[in-house]
């Protein structure tokens, strides 16, 4: 198979301009006549289904919440970035492209990130526009804060929930044209399959989470905008609701999964604090700011913080990073976080923490200034742990936090499968190796608003398809794929838990594919993961039955999904044999300890095909040229 | 600790429920709420009885999902809290806990603690939004909007359209959540244009759901997790009575 990126020719800044004018139009009467099915209404599935409602097409759109306002994308916190250079600091669509490949430690396509820049500036437009209340100057501007290590001011916010701002923001307009009828909304609905119909996407099975039924919805193009995969990790920030089940089936139906190693492990998260705990929860980054990472010096020390003197207390990051201190990126945070933790230095009754200390500077200004800063913050910490962060230093943890792997796009946001089009988290397309902060909500609406709306048209004004209906053999063998799957989860009648086995996953996840990662730990998360397959297909229990909302059986379908897809993300993460972003091979770090890349042999794409469950996947290269921005090692000393 | 817990449970929209009793023998002070839960629930699957249903995504207080109410009171003792957010060392050894699902007419049970909510997003769809299509938004910064505006519409945008607010009302009253919404945007000058059209659309839609009206008791604004003021209700009311007079 040969990947084709289908890169418009031309300079950088005018691809996109020209791409536009050279793509084809559906006539605005007979937009109607398409059908379009969109998986998820999170920020990239609910502006796609606006857009495309608002322009004629008629739209079906799904999600397995009970409201499509309920998506993960409304737990992001910090902002959006644009390059509207309202501050006057030298911000420009060029600076934006620049740190965004750079941020991706060289693993992401120019072009498409070339566009994301663009497009940056008229999502702010669109948004203000619909009445997202973003934070203002007195004199009644935006205002904007710096972040993630960015040399510019040019994130956006409403408060801490930014995320929640520009999702109802596209959930109105989503709920706006499901009032107009030109989207038919259908909610708690989880995609079993994908139908592909002489090679293309022609439709999905779902299953209706309230009564149980299997259903079948044809259409002439469909858009998964079904998010990440963190939760394979089991513990992660995700929505305990996230899976990866939509983009594996579509994956088992043909579609490249890419680059599944590049997952993004967040430095400043609360704590594990016992068996029981079903999600972890993020504290800002921006507490790095005002907050010094510390463990004690001595292993095994058990003294409460107080109790430890300076001059027994290693600031690690300072340390051995003076010049970016404990503002060094998140991979770089999170990885001395682990090694500390490792030689016997973590701190609480795990082990498994650092401190994250303000007492110096709260004598410095006072926790006054503090509170106004992070009240917010320190207010949930305290709510979590119930430890007062103004008395005694905070204690975190990394966490995994956002996947930057996915399906395999081109240019168009098409998978290889003609018609199946990937938005947001669950494409791979724009982050590479590693996604910087602000950066998620800025693709996800980009996606949705600004980039589907065109391509779509162009697929579909392109294509010639035959008429089907969801009468068709292929609707039939797919509705009872997904029936047999089903029945077969039901009918192992063991006695271990779903969650136990998908916790034993996520140990062997975290432990060996997780921060750093060697040949070794990986080959021996590739023995693991198949034989936890084989435990839970052997000794699941799934109570109940089929025929009526059953929580159980949802969660074992994604569990079992989880445990065949685990093995790719290990695979991919054993054959790059590089450092890059999230992805840290210990074979492969420069004297100082730092990731080191392998440009020459691993500046790719990685886009697997599936060939059957515990087959060895085929491989396929997107080779990666970089003409505007030079690869060079990063370095924070 | 261990606690007595008194859970609803009903097979399906149509059946009778009723509260079963079911011990929680393991309870660590650091576990939240639905983590408690999520322990029982794995104890009755590994046994291979039906686990009790119930509604969470986010676990973190913003997606509005989780909606029990604990001991009577919707999202539980805690003020500004979802019940995702309820830790356990809020209650003592030998506690009895009742839970309970979300009641109202427009919120028909599912089952155990599920319910139907979709009659808000039916009132959203109904007005809930400034009509602009993509593609032609001015500049962000056309329209300057006092800091003190922006920030008033957004204590109303916070709302999380959990329900809490209808759960707890005597009336099943949505004004609450449609006052959040309805403020959030006629604050702004960019809801001026459908501003009166907007309320009455609304609240007929609300009306047509089942939702009851509001006697001012002040419940929803004291267990609304976002805090959200009652005086929110306040603005609805003024909003509907200058667009009836101006309509009708």
């Amino acid at each position: 198979m040969k990947l084709d990126a289908k890169t418009p020719s031309g300079a950088l800044a005018e691809k996109w301009d020209r791409h536009k004018f050279e793509m084809k139009l559906v006539n605005p009467a007979n937009k109607r006549k398409y059908t379009v099915i969109c998986v998820g209404t999170g920020l990239a599935g609910a502006s796609a289904a606006a857009s495309l409602g608002e322009l004629g097409y008629n739209v079906l759109n799904f999600c397995i919440q009970d409201s499509p306002r309920r998506a993960h994308s409304i737990a992001a916190q910090g902002g959006i970035n644009a390059a509207k250079n309202y501050q006057n600091d030298g911000d420009s669509v060029y600076r934006l492209f620049y740190d965004t490949v750079k941020g991706g430690d060289y693993r992401s396509r120019e072009a498409n990130v070339y566009r994301l820049a663009q497009l940056s500036v008229n999502i702010i437009d669109q948004c203000v526009a619909q009445g997202v209340p973003f934070a203002r100057e007195y004199g009644g501007l935006l205002d904007n804060r710096s972040f993630g290590g960015a040399q510019v001011s040019r994130t956006f916010y409403a408060r801490g929930q930014t995320g929640q701002q520009l999702l109802l923001g596209a959930y109105q307009s989503l709920m706006r044209q499901v009032h107009q009828r030109a989207v038919r909304l259908f909610t708690r609905r989880e995609m079993l399959d994908l139908v592909v119909i002489d090679g293309q996407a022609r439709g999905i099975i779902v299953r209706n989470l309230m009564t149980g039924a299997i259903e079948r919805y044809a259409a002439d193009a469909v858009i998964l905008a079904t998010g990440g995969y963190g939760t394979a990790y089991y513990l992660s920030t995700n929505a305990v609701g996230s899976n990866v089940t939509a983009i594996w089936r579509a994956h088992k139906r043909g579609a490249l999964f890419a680059n599944p190693c590049y997952t993004q492990i967040h430095p400043t998260c609360i704590p594990v604090s016992g068996e029981h705990q079903s999600k972890l929860t993020l504290m800002s980054e921006s507490l790095r700011n005002d907050g010094r990472v510390w463990v004690p010096k001595k292993t095994g020390d058990a003294r409460s913080p107080e109790q430890i003197p300076e001059a027994e207390r290693d600031y690690y990051l300072e340390r051995k990073y003076p010049s970016f201190g404990n503002l060094v990126p998140r991979d770089v945070a999170s990885r001395n976080a682990k090694e500390a933790c490792d030689e016997g230095r973590g701190v609480g009754e795990s082990g498994l923490a650092v401190y994250l200390d303000f007492q110096d500077a709260i004598q410095r200004l006072g926790a006054d200034v503090i509170k106004e800063k992070y009240g917010n913050l320190f207010h949930m910490y305290q709510k979590i742990t119930d430890e007062n962060p103004y008395k005694v230093p905070m204690r975190i943890y990394p966490a995994i936090h956002y996947t930057m792997g996915g399906l395999w796009v081109d240019y168009n946001l098409m998978s290889n499968l003609p018609g199946l089009h990937v938005l947001g988290e669950a494409n791979f397309s724009d982050h590479g190796a590693n996604r910087l902060g602000a950066s998620a909500l800025m693709q996800g609406l980009a996606d949705g608003y600004f980039v589907i709306p065109y391509t779509i048209g162009h697929y579909l004004a392109s294509t010639t398809q035959p008429k089907v209906t969801a009468d068709h053999d292929a609707f039939k063998e797919a509705a009872d794929n997904a029936q047999r799957q089903i029945t077969r989860l039901l009918s192992v009648k063991g006695n271990r838990g779903i969650r136990e086995i998908h916790r034993e996953l996520g140990r062997i996840m975290w432990d060996d594919v997780g921060m750093a990662r060697t040949a070794e730990s990986l080959e021996r998360a590739l023995t693991a993961i198949p034989k936890l397959r084989d435990e839970f297909w052997n000794g699941v229990s799934v109570p109940g039955t089929p025929d009526n909302l059953n929580q159980s059986l949802e969660y074992a379908g994604r569990v079992a999904d989880y445990l065949e897809f685990a093995e790719l993300l290990a695979l991919d993460a054993l054959h790059r044999r590089e450092s890059c972003g999230g992805h840290f091979r210990e074979e492969s770090q420069t004297p100082e300890g730092e990731a080191l890349r392998d440009d020459e042999n691993y500046a790719y794409v990685a886009a697997w095909e599936f060939t059957g469950v515990g087959r060895q996947p085929e491989l396929h290269k997107e080779p990666l040229q970089f003409e505007e921005v030079h690869p060079t090692q990063r370095s924070y000393k | 600790m261990k606690l007595k817990l008194k859970i609803w449970r009903q097979t399906g929209p149509t059946s009778a429920g009723r509260l079963v009793d079911y011990a929680a023998d393991h309870v660590s002070p650091d576990m939240s709420f639905l983590e408690m839960l999520d322990v029982v629930n794995e104890g009755l699957i590994k046994q291979g009885e039906d686990a009790i249903a119930f509604d969470s995504d986010c676990r973190e207080g913003i997606c509005g999902t989780c909606s029990l109410v604990v001991n009577g009171i919707p999202h539980g003792p805690d003020r500004g809290t979802t019940v995702c957010q309820l830790h356990m060392r809020r209650f003592k050894e030998g506690d009895t806990v009742t839970i309970e699902p979300w009641r109202a007419v427009a919120f028909p049970v599912v089952k155990d603690l599920v319910v139907d909510r979709s009659a808000m997003d039916r009132v959203i769809a109904a007005g809930g939004y400034v009509s602009v299509n993509v593609g032609g938004a001015p500049d962000g910064n056309a329209i300057a909007i006092p800091k003190e505006i922006a920030e008033t519409a957004m204590d109303s945008a916070a709302c999380i359209g959990c329900g809490a607010c209808v759960a707890a009302c005597k009336n099943a009253s949505a004004h609450l959540f449609m006052g959040a919404k309805i403020s959030h945007l006629s604050l702004l000058p960019q809801g001026q244009a459908e501003r009166q059209r907007r309320v009455v659309a609304m609240i007929e839609q609300a009306d047509a759901e089942g939702f009851g009206s509001c006697s001012n008791e002040g419940e929803c604004e004291a267990v609304c997790p976002k805090e959200i003021p009652i005086s929110n209700i306040a603005r609805m009311t003024r909003e509907y009575m200058k667009a009836m007079l101006a309509t009708r």
